[in-house]
């Protein structure tokens, strides 16, 4: 199906079930531990191995020899496969560093070797076993450092935040020059990892040249085409099979080396192996978050009205790697006729750095709502209503061009209402609750919506059920639920006659999980093939298509009703279909919307900042299931909390790499740091998006959190951090003194 | 993780025993810290003497008028204990602010004590470090530092002890019981059983090879508000930037011991004659001799901002 216009009535706005707080189908099979995650697929396969991965202990080098003999004389050992048995093997899609093969080490905990045994402990004996010779050449490893040689880049990836190296729109330079109000301002943001629960982790097979991998991953298209490519055989045959994934937030985009070498493993051990990444292993040898260094430029006159915008992010990665795009959402949100964007990209030897939740306008969001913050107070402007004044219905750098549907005033006008925004103080550092001063902050949320094609095939059987059959993935968001009511609502069925397979690579290639696009584009992808499958039970039944309705498990076109189930009568009926997109993602800006509001307290003495209160208003379209939503956008919320708060991936500028590479070391918010999150979705659709009328929400929620969560610190004491996590040490001296 | 032998000790003299007989062993407990390093390879002992089965599980009054605390008694059980609750609430203060409820329900008294630092890089077995590996160089120095210590530390080492157990005990002038592998018993007070890293970092306490803790025992109540005030970069399950445990008195007087700044609980008996003068004057004299570095540089503004916190909380 190619959706070319916009949505018109169909069967999903009779939201029967669609649209409803359902919950999730797949949380009985999560809450009692039936919902078996890649590493714990123990019957798939029998005679599994456990294989275990070491890490380069250098940041940047070669590796002259490798020295054997101890490891494999160890206990249990079946194989040993290093870097040095091979040629530098290829990447997969979208990677920069190189998983492994070759003398060459690139970033500290590259994969060196991976060592297969009988049991996992004796595996990872014998990893600490081998000897490798290391020449160690020095590295770059300080962004700051190297960020004044940095060269303008572009990101053409293609997977949402991509934008050329520079943008410039009427005259900037000119336009800010002559501003009343000015602001200009320089913000960072630390390298972040994903921090998911579950590693990554992989149980390969061979069956000769057939190679199967039950494995963690959130886009299993490009996995499937990844793998092939790196280890250089033809992609139809690989399997890959992921129907639960405990986290990924962007890790699990991508083929990683535990699958690399899960596999490698098993050719080598003449088994299948089992293997994860070990904890310490995933903030270096994985992707990351990478750094950025923010200059912002607004200049506006008297009355609030942006007449000068500019936002330079500067970022390093890998050779090859790519920019964050820090800098994309600058280019919507807000009015102002004369603009600058810029990303700089400096090469440097730490891990690679790549997609993590909102690429590009998470970290971007930290930093350009808070200068909006401070320029709201150098105009004696209310935080809300300066944003307000600077809303813009069409592309601001091509106003014939507008926005499909965009309503973050509303979001501002409801989230302040209904938050108390009203009852705040202007001045700063006015509110004190016992030790804590207390202070409430406003931003903006926006992430852009990504059409991208997406397939899935539906099989209706004698009993009424309908099976819907797509390699999208439910990466612990709700695709099992809503996929299960898109089906549901199409085919007039309950919700409990419906079966949903996700994750497997036999199956249709859906839009996967990843850019917030997962939600309308796969259930979009099953509408479409919905569609067909009603037409084959209509023609079946002998219906005249036009006037058929399925409701209630039956068919019914004027007095004649006939039973779903009787369509499959004579053997089950399949429909596979895709949606496609034609240009009304060109024509129209399609994004989504919100305001997050945060109140704060930090203590008077010890600067310890804990969130007292959140809450989010999103306008995104549809909502397709508001209880798993409202699940994505407050975790979204917390994921902001610790980006804002607490989260930063500590380089060592001299090693090379990310030393608190642990959950001790690095923090993530826990439950007591989250006490109060309120989330209110506005009624809207949006008809440009898909048949299913909605958007994203996963990573609308984090964008724009810690901004919020930084101008509460602002309001709460009058001292501005700019530089993020806002730990206690950044403000403690700027506190009043102590008795 | 290496292979090991294990055994199940019956008595306290047996088991010191073992673990002087055997070259590489080390006794086991809740095993919350022990296992882990053995994953990591930064402990690698060739036997485990398991003392579980010790019936060192008790906490008895002693005929002082304290508590006697078996090294066994598990962290949730001594935080809840009526008598500690009551008498020595900064301990129980202190244990509850410390790790995760399923963690305390396997940690011991003397495993607690026993804890070894969470410095980055001990815990890189790729790293130079000189607790780890005597000699090999300390990467913390001049790498990242912002957990480390700023107080009584060495060119060698400036990693933390990271128990809060431990400093509520420093503040309650608590003594740690022993018996050796010869079947003599002896007491060491706190202030004496972590050692300063000077230029030997991977010694960390007065215990010898084999010598086993029985109980560590609180002298009489000292009454007073007893406070455990734990500063970290989130609510909930993180070390301490720095702590402090306090005893403090109506007139103002009392004791401090302060966290998350040295190689032990560090505390300074003659400056706590001026608490009642405020938190600066205290710290001046605590922190006297920091060495911080650039990243832990805030650790000093911190320990006088939170001693100030918990005089005014006392005050409260
Ligand atoms: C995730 C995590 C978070 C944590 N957070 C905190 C925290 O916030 N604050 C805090 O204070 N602690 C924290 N801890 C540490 C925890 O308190 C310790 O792991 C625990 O107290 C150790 O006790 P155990 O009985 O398990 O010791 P074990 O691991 O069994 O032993 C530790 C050491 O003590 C030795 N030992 C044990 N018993 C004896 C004995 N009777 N005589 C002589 N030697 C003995 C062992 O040989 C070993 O060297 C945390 C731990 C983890 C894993
Ligand atoms: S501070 Fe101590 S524990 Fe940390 S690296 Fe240096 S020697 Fe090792």
């Amino acid at each position: 199906m190619r959706f070319d216009t916009p949505a018109t009535t169909n069967p999903i706005d009779q939201l029967k079930v669609v649209g409803r707080p359902t919950d999730r189908i797949d949380g009985r099979h999560k809450t009692t531990g039936t919902a078996p995650y890649a590493y714990e697929r123990h019957d798939v396969v029998p005679d599994q191995a456990y294989g275990f991965v070491l890490g380069a202990a250098i940041a940047k080098g070669r590796i002259a020899a490798m020295l054997l003999d101890e490891a494999k004389a160890a206990p249990g050992v079946l194989a040993i496969v290093t870097t040095l048995d091979m040629p530098r093997l290829e990447r997969g899609m979208m990677n920069a560093a190189y998983l492994f093969g070759g003398p060459v080490v690139q970033h500290y905990h590259q994969a060196v070797a991976v060592v297969v045994a009988e049991t996992f402990e004796q595996a990872r004996a014998a990893a600490y076993l081998i000897r490798v010779d290391y020449e160690p050449e020095a590295g770059k490893f300080d962004l700051a450092a190297e960020a004044s040689n940095a060269p303008l880049v572009g990101d053409d990836s293609g997977e949402g935040s991509s934008g050329p190296p520079e943008v410039r729109v009427g005259d900037f330079e000119g336009a800010f020059k002559a501003a009343e109000v000015k602001h200009d301002e320089s913000y960072t943001t630390p390298d972040e990892s994903h921090a998911m629960m579950e590693p990554h982790a992989t149980i390969a097979a061979w069956d000769g040249d057939q190679l199967t991998l039950w494995t963690s991953n959130q886009m299993i298209g490009w996995g499937k085409r990844s793998i092939a490519k790196i280890l250089g055989i033809p992609a139809q045959n690989v399997r890959l099979d992921s129907p639960y994934i405990g986290g990924g937030f962007g890790g699990k985009l991508f083929i990683r080396a535990d699958a690399v070498l899960a596999a490698l493993g098993a050719k080598a051990a003449q088994r299948p192996v089992k293997l994860a990444l070990t904890r310490p292993l995933i903030a270096n040898n994985t992707t990351h978050r990478p750094a950025t260094i923010q200059r912002i430029r607004i200049g506006a006159n008297r009355d609030g009205i942006i007449t000068a915008i500019a936002h330079e992010s500067t970022s390093g990665n890998l050779a090859d790697g790519k920019p964050e795009t820090a800098v994309s959402q600058t280019r919507l949100l807000y009015a102002g006729a004369n603009r600058l964007m810029a990303m700089r990209l400096a090469p440097l030897d730490l891990p690679e750095g790549n997609a993590m939740r909102a690429p590009g306008e998470a970290p971007g969001m930290m930093a350009l709502e808070v200068a909006m913050d401070e320029m709201a107070e150098k105009l004696g402007l209310d935080p809300v209503q300066f944003r307000i004044l600077n809303d813009t219905q069409v592309d601001p750098e091509n106003p014939n061009r507008r926005f499909s549907h965009r309503d973050l005033v509303g979001c501002l006008r409801l989230g302040a209402e209904r938050f108390g925004w009203d009852k705040r103080n202007a001045q700063p550092a006015q509110v004190r609750d016992g030790h804590w001063f207390v202070g409430m902050g406003v931003a903006a949320g926006f992430r852009n919506n990504l059409l991208t094609k997406s397939a899935a095939r539906v099989r209706l059987d004698g009993q009424g059920v309908v099976a819907v059959e797509t390699d999208m993935t439910d990466i612990g968001t709700g695709s099992y639920t809503i996929i299960a009511q898109t089906a549901a609502e199409m085919m007039g069925v309950a919700l409990d006659k419906v079966v949903v397979r996700l994750g497997d690579s036999s199956f249709p290639v859906a839009a996967g999980s990843g850019g917030q696009w997962g939600a309308n584009n796969s259930t979009a992808g099953v509408y479409a093939a919905c569609v067909k499958l009603r037409e084959a039970v209509v023609q079946r039944l002998g219906f005249n298509s036009a006037d058929a309705v399925f409701a209630d498990g039956a068919v019914r076109s004027g007095n004649r009703s006939v039973a779903l189930a009787e369509a499959a009568s004579a053997g089950e009926l399949v429909a596979e279909d895709f949606i496609e997109y034609g240009d009304l993602a060109k024509t129209h800006q399609q994004s989504t919307f919100a305001a997050h509001f945060v109140e704060v307290g930090v203590d008077a003495l010890t600067g310890e900042v804990r969130v007292r209160r959140m809450l989010a208003v999103c306008a995104a379209g549809r909502i397709l299931n508001p209880k798993s939503a409202r699940s994505q956008v407050i975790g979204a919320m917390t994921m902001g909390v610790g980006a804002a708060l607490m989260e930063e991936l500590a380089v060592d500028k001299r090693r090379g790499f990310f030393v608190n590479h642990d959950l001790a070391g690095y923090e993530v918010p826990v439950h007591a740091d989250i006490p109060h999150q309120d989330v209110i979705f506005l009624d809207e659709v949006d008809p440009m998006s898909s048949p299913m009328k909605a958007k994203g929400v996963a990573e609308l929620g984090i964008c724009g959190v810690g901004a919020a969560v930084a101008n509460a610190v602002y309001h709460a004491t009058g001292i501005r951090v700019r530089d993020y996590p806002l730990t206690l040490d950044k403000l403690i001296g700027h506190l009043p003194e102590a008795v | 993780m290496r292979s090991f032998t294990y055994e199940r000790a019956k008595t306290a003299i047996e088991a010191a025993a073992a673990v002087a007989r055997t070259p590489g062993a080390k006794f086991i407990a809740g095993g919350t810290n022990l296992l882990d390093l053995m994953k990591l390879q930064i402990e690698t002992p060739t036997h485990l003497v398991d003392v579980n089965g010790l019936k060192l599980d008790t906490i008895e009054p002693t005929p002082e008028g304290g508590l006697r605390i078996g090294a066994l008694v598990r962290n949730t059980d001594l935080a809840a204990d009526e008598r500690v609750r009551r008498d020595y609430a900064v301990l129980s203060r202190a244990l509850l602010a410390g790790a995760s409820g399923q963690l305390r329900n396997r940690a011991t008294t003397a495993g607690n004590l026993l804890q070894r630092t969470r410095c980055p890089y001990f815990y890189d077995t790729a790293q130079p470090c000189n607790k780890r590996q005597p000699g090999s160089g300390c990467s913390a120095l001049d790498g990242v530092s912002r957990q480390l210590g700023i107080v009584g530390v060495s060119d060698a080492c400036i990693a933390t002890n990271p128990s809060d157990m431990a400093v509520a005990m420093r503040a309650l002038d608590a003594v740690v019981e022993t018996v050796r592998p010869d079947g003599a018993g002896r007491t060491i007070s706190i202030a004496e059983f972590h050692r300063l890293p000077g230029d030997t970092p991977h010694l960390e306490t007065a215990l010898e090879p084999g010598e086993l803790i029985t109980a560590v025992t609180l002298p009489p109540p000292v009454g007073g508000r007893q406070i455990y005030r734990k500063v970290r970069d989130r609510a909930s399950y993180a070390f301490a930037l720095v702590s402090v445990a306090a005893v403090i008195h109506q007139n103002g007087t009392g004791r401090v011991a302060v966290g998350g700044v040295a190689h032990k609980p560090w505390r300074i008996e003659a400056a706590e004659a001026d608490l009642p003068r405020g938190s600066k004057v205290v710290t001046e004299q605590l922190l006297a001799d920091a060495k911080p570095t650039h990243d832990n540089a805030f650790k000093r503004p911190l320990v006088e901002r939170t001693i100030g916190a918990v005089i005014s909380q006392a005050r409260s």
